[in-house]
């Protein structure tokens, strides 16, 4: 479920900037990190780049935000190159994976340091770090030091050192990976909204996509150096470009299909095809769990194995008589009284689905 | 009952570490098996006040000078590209090097820089140069040199897990925020890296002080530091002729020992709290 | 991070100095042994090495005291640490402590102070330079106990001690026969570290009139340097081949470890 938050418009002056990152190529011995990586960020936006290991989000982050050297390609922030200028002065604020509070330094300490570094006086530098804690709820431990805090708090800490400095983007590399599960859910509601409160444009790596799609503007999914497609979380989930991105994004089940124009034959049953699919002939439909309907139908087309309940919805794992195995989700009240073995018969909707070369 | 298993590890300890221990402190405090503060008067008397100036001396040259020359050569082990092997190979020298002392060091630096040392020869004969001259090496100044020579390998051994505790995201997180090396150097690195510093510079003191076999086989003659005095002491040639001054002069040497180890274990706590 | 040219050369004039620094006199001590008197080279300080009765009676006394020390601390260290991390947990710091203490008092305080407690093991064992592992045993305490329990930790001895003793084994086989077999490059660490400090021991020997190798290598320095300097060189190299070989069981206990990963 994505969070919906209404974009409030900033007080400060136009905080937002437009990033762009083009043609970005990365080569570490034989290993390509960033195959031609291109990427346009809209002010005050955040983006997701979300993707599994390896796959160059957190090489694209690193250039950006100048930690690293792309071989090929720019980086353009708000109309200026950036792509020699080194990463101290490029004006970003950066939230790392763990660790990165100074120990030796408190809470106040460490979120003032960007503060000091530019000249700014003792009184000013604690007042506006007091205000950023207070944005991120920690204002009453900012005398305590990294190690006398939870993680979640040592995050929330390092995104207001980020913020303290009012830096023209916001870069967070997997900053909720090392985290409790709990932690984390709270904590990606609590980045977010600040996010919107701050207003600057925000590049946001993740390997986890619910995370990803819970709480960005557009995601970008990655694989092997390139892009594969950025859109809107919900319009990436119903309408995948690539099988990696079907794939990678939520549940998919296989099944053969044929093509006909712009429609496929899935289970007998015909759906529209999306954008991407294959033309014309015999392929694989990548069908999402809810895309499936299912009833006890004594001549129907498998088995149920297993039913799931998962409150208001229910997952049944089921085994057609064409030997596929797929996985069904339907509100609990349709899937109610299905037991396993009983004999279902398994009917897709109409709905679009990408259908792509068989294996 | 299970502690009794730690009998005989305890008594094995008790009989051949705690009592000579137990024997020095308070041996230090007798004169013929009766109580007397005599030995420790001698302590402050000029022969052994001059002794220990001069060890503690020899101690606070070496341990800074193979501290400061020890964190460089660490530095340039962390920053080397990164190749274990170099990295490697300088631990495993160090290892070696810092248990090298003794007898062998000091014939190590007879054989380089002795009347017909190795360098003396070469020096002599190409730029005419006397560098043993009447015999420094032989003194305080020759104990400081080669006291070195274990001392920084030491220091590699005990501050380079510290330097490598540097997390890289402290760097990156001070660069993007906007500080240039220099800054992250003085206000993150250092900072962080002082408690460690400190802690190793007096570990290499107490090495220093602690150290006998080196000094004995390099001075043959005379006790200019504390612990040569009590060789004296001990093979009874000195003036006072009293062994039960060894006995002082080994509390002495406990005392300040143990002083620097306990400010070194507190060092050390604050060190591993941060640079895990 | 970049490496300037100027940062490349100043790096590798520094690094070069250091070298010189700490391969010089080793080299000066090879030189030094190897002359001959009108300036040529000679191997007979090397041959010294085993010709000279007072050295080679020293050279096999250190040998057989690097023994009997290895063995004594291995006695004492093993099962004692075993059994606290079995049954008495709560005395882990005191052993540590214990363990560490020889670190603080120098060898030069313990060989004041243990005239009366030797005088007494003369009494009981006689009079030989071999009792001196006594006392070497507390010596290498620091280093064998840091290198036992860095193997120890890397085993979980609780678990398999239960295991064992569920399936019927006694504490002596537990000890002997599970745990043990698996601390092996811990024990050859502690061994090797105990043989170099043995080897290399001359403050408590000298201080007790007995001739072990250092003794002896310090005596000769006075009349006959060449051979005196062979003869360290040798120590070291062996203390060198001995930690080469070290640092090949501990690659090949991570290169174990790591494939079971």
């Amino acid at each position: 479920m994505t969070t919906q938050s209404a974009a409030q418009p900033s007080t400060q002056s136009s905080p937002g900037v437009e990033v762009a990152l083009q043609n970005l190529v990365r080569t570490y011995g034989s290993v390509q990190a960033l195959a031609g990586f291109d990427l346009t960020i809209e002010p005050g936006e955040m983006v997701a780049l979300l993707g599994p290991s390896g796959c160059g989000k957190t090489t694209a982050l690193r250039i950006l935000a100048g930690l690293e050297r792309a071989d090929e390609g720019q980086v353009v922030v708000g109309g200026k190159v950036l792509t020699d200028v080194p990463a101290n002065k490029r004006d970003m604020g950066m939230v790392f994976q763990a660790y990165s509070l100074f120990p030796h330094m408190t809470v106040l300490e460490n979120v003032a340091f960007g503060l000091k570094l530019r000249g700014v006086g003792t009184k000013q530098r604690a007042a506006r770090g007091m205000e950023v804690l207070a944005l991120v709820g920690l204002d009453a431990q900012h005398n305590r030091y990294a190690h006398q805090l939870s993680g979640g708090q040592q995050q929330r800490v390092a995104l207001a050192r980020a913020l303290a400095i009012e830096p023209s983007v916001l870069l967070l590399d997997e900053p909720l990976s090392a985290l409790d599960a709990k932690v984390r859910t709270q904590l990606r509601e609590e980045i977010r909204r600040v996010q919107v409160e701050v207003g600057r444009t925000t590049v946001f790596v993740t390997h986890d996509q619910e995370e990803a799609l819970a709480i960005a503007d557009r995601v970008g999914v990655m694989s092997n150096g390139r892009l594969e497609q950025i859109a809107a979380p919900q319009e990436l989930y119903e309408r995948p470009r690539t099988r990696f991105v079907a794939e990678f994004v939520g549940l998919t089940n296989r099944l053969p299909a044929e093509v006909d124009g712009d429609s496929a034959t899935v289970l007998g049953s015909r759906m529209p095809v999306l954008e991407g699919s294959v033309t014309g002939r015999q392929g694989l439909a990548l069908v999402r769990p809810e895309a499936l309907g299912i009833a006890r139908n004594a001549d129907g087309n498998g088995f149920a194995i297993t039913s799931s309940f998962l409150g208001s919805l229910s997952r049944i794992s089921c085994r057609l008589d064409t030997g596929e195995e797929v996985v069904v989700q339907s509100s609990s009240g349709e899937a109610a009284g299905l037991a396993p073995g009983d004999r279902v018969q398994v009917t897709p909707r109409a709905v679009p689905v990408l259908v792509v070369a068989a294996d | 009952m299970p502690s009794l298993g730690l009998l005989p590890f305890l008594g094995y300890l008790t009989v051949f570490l705690i009592v000579p221990t137990i024997t020095v402190i308070v041996g230090a405090f007798q004169v013929d098996g009766r109580f007397s503060l005599v030995n420790i008067k001698t302590l402050f008397g000029s022969t052994a006040m001059h002794a220990l100036s001069n060890s503690m001396l020899l101690s606070a040259a070496t341990a800074v000078i193979g501290a400061v020359l020890g964190a460089l050569l660490c530095y340039l082990v962390v920053n080397a590209p990164p190749t274990s092997l170099f990295r490697r190979a300088v631990l495993s020298i160090s290892g070696v090097l810092a248990q090298f002392g003794g007898v062998t060091l000091a014939f190590a630096f007879i054989a380089t820089l002795g009347f017909s040392g190795v360098l003396t020869e070469l020096l002599r004969s190409t730029l005419n140069v006397d560098v043993f001259g009447s015999g420094w090496l032989f003194g305080l100044p020759g104990l400081i040199l080669v006291y070195t020579y274990f001392q920084i390998p030491l220091m590699v051994i005990v501050f380079l897990p510290a330097l490598e505790g540097l997390k890289p995201q402290w760097r990156e997180a001070a660069l993007s925020i906007g500080a240039t090396p220099r800054q992250y150097w003085l206000q993150v690195a250092i900072p962080l890296l002082r408690p460690a510093f400190l802690g190793a510079t007096l570990l290499l003191f107490a090495n220093s002080f602690a150290a006998y076999a080196t000094a004995a086989a390099l001075v043959s003659q005379g006790q200019p530091i504390t612990v040569l005095l009590i060789r004296a002491a001990l093979t009874s040639e000195i003036v006072l002729g009293r062994a039960d001054l060894a006995f002082a002069l080994a509390l002495e040497m406990i005392v300040v020992v143990a002083v620097v180890m306990v400010a070194y274990a507190l060092l050390l706590r604050r060190t591993s709290r941060w640079l895990r | 991070m970049r490496q300037t040219v100027l940062g490349r050369t100043v790096r590798g004039i520094v690094l070069v100095l250091f070298g010189l620094f700490f391969f010089f006199p080793l080299y000066a001590m090879l030189d030094f042994s190897t002359r001959d008197f009108q300036g040529g080279r000679t191997g007979e300080a090397w041959s010294q090495l085993l010709q000279d009765p007072t050295l080679t009676s020293a050279i096999i006394a250190s040998l057989v005291l690097a023994l009997l020390t290895v063995v004594g601390m291995l006695v004492l260290l093993v099962p004692t640490m075993v059994w606290v991390r079995l049954r008495v947990p709560k005395a882990k710091r005191l052993v540590e402590f214990l363990c560490l203490l020889p670190l603080t008092i120098p060898a030069l305080v313990i060989v004041v102070g243990m005239r009366n407690v030797y005088s007494w093991v003369g009494y009981l064992v006689g009079d030989s330079i071999y009792t001196l592992a006594f006392v070497y045993v507390v010596l290498v305490l620091p280093f064998a106990y840091r290198a036992i329990d860095n193997s120890l930790s890397t085993i979980d001895v609780v678990t398999l001690s239960e295991a064992a003793r569920s399936l019927g084994a006694g504490w002596g086989t537990v000890i002997t026969r599970v745990v043990v077999p698996n601390i092996g490059p811990g024990l050859l660490s502690a061994a090797f570290v105990s043989v170099a400090l043995v080897l290399g021991e001359y403050t408590i020997a000298s201080l007790t009139n007995y001739e072990n190798l250092q003794v002896v290598i310090a005596l000769l320095g006075k009349s006959e340097a060449r051979t005196s300097v062979a003869a360290s060189l040798a120590t070291l190299m062996f203390a060198m081949v001995l930690l080469l070989l070290l640092s090949y069981v501990g690659r090949g206990r991570s290169v174990r470890e790591g494939k079971s990963q």
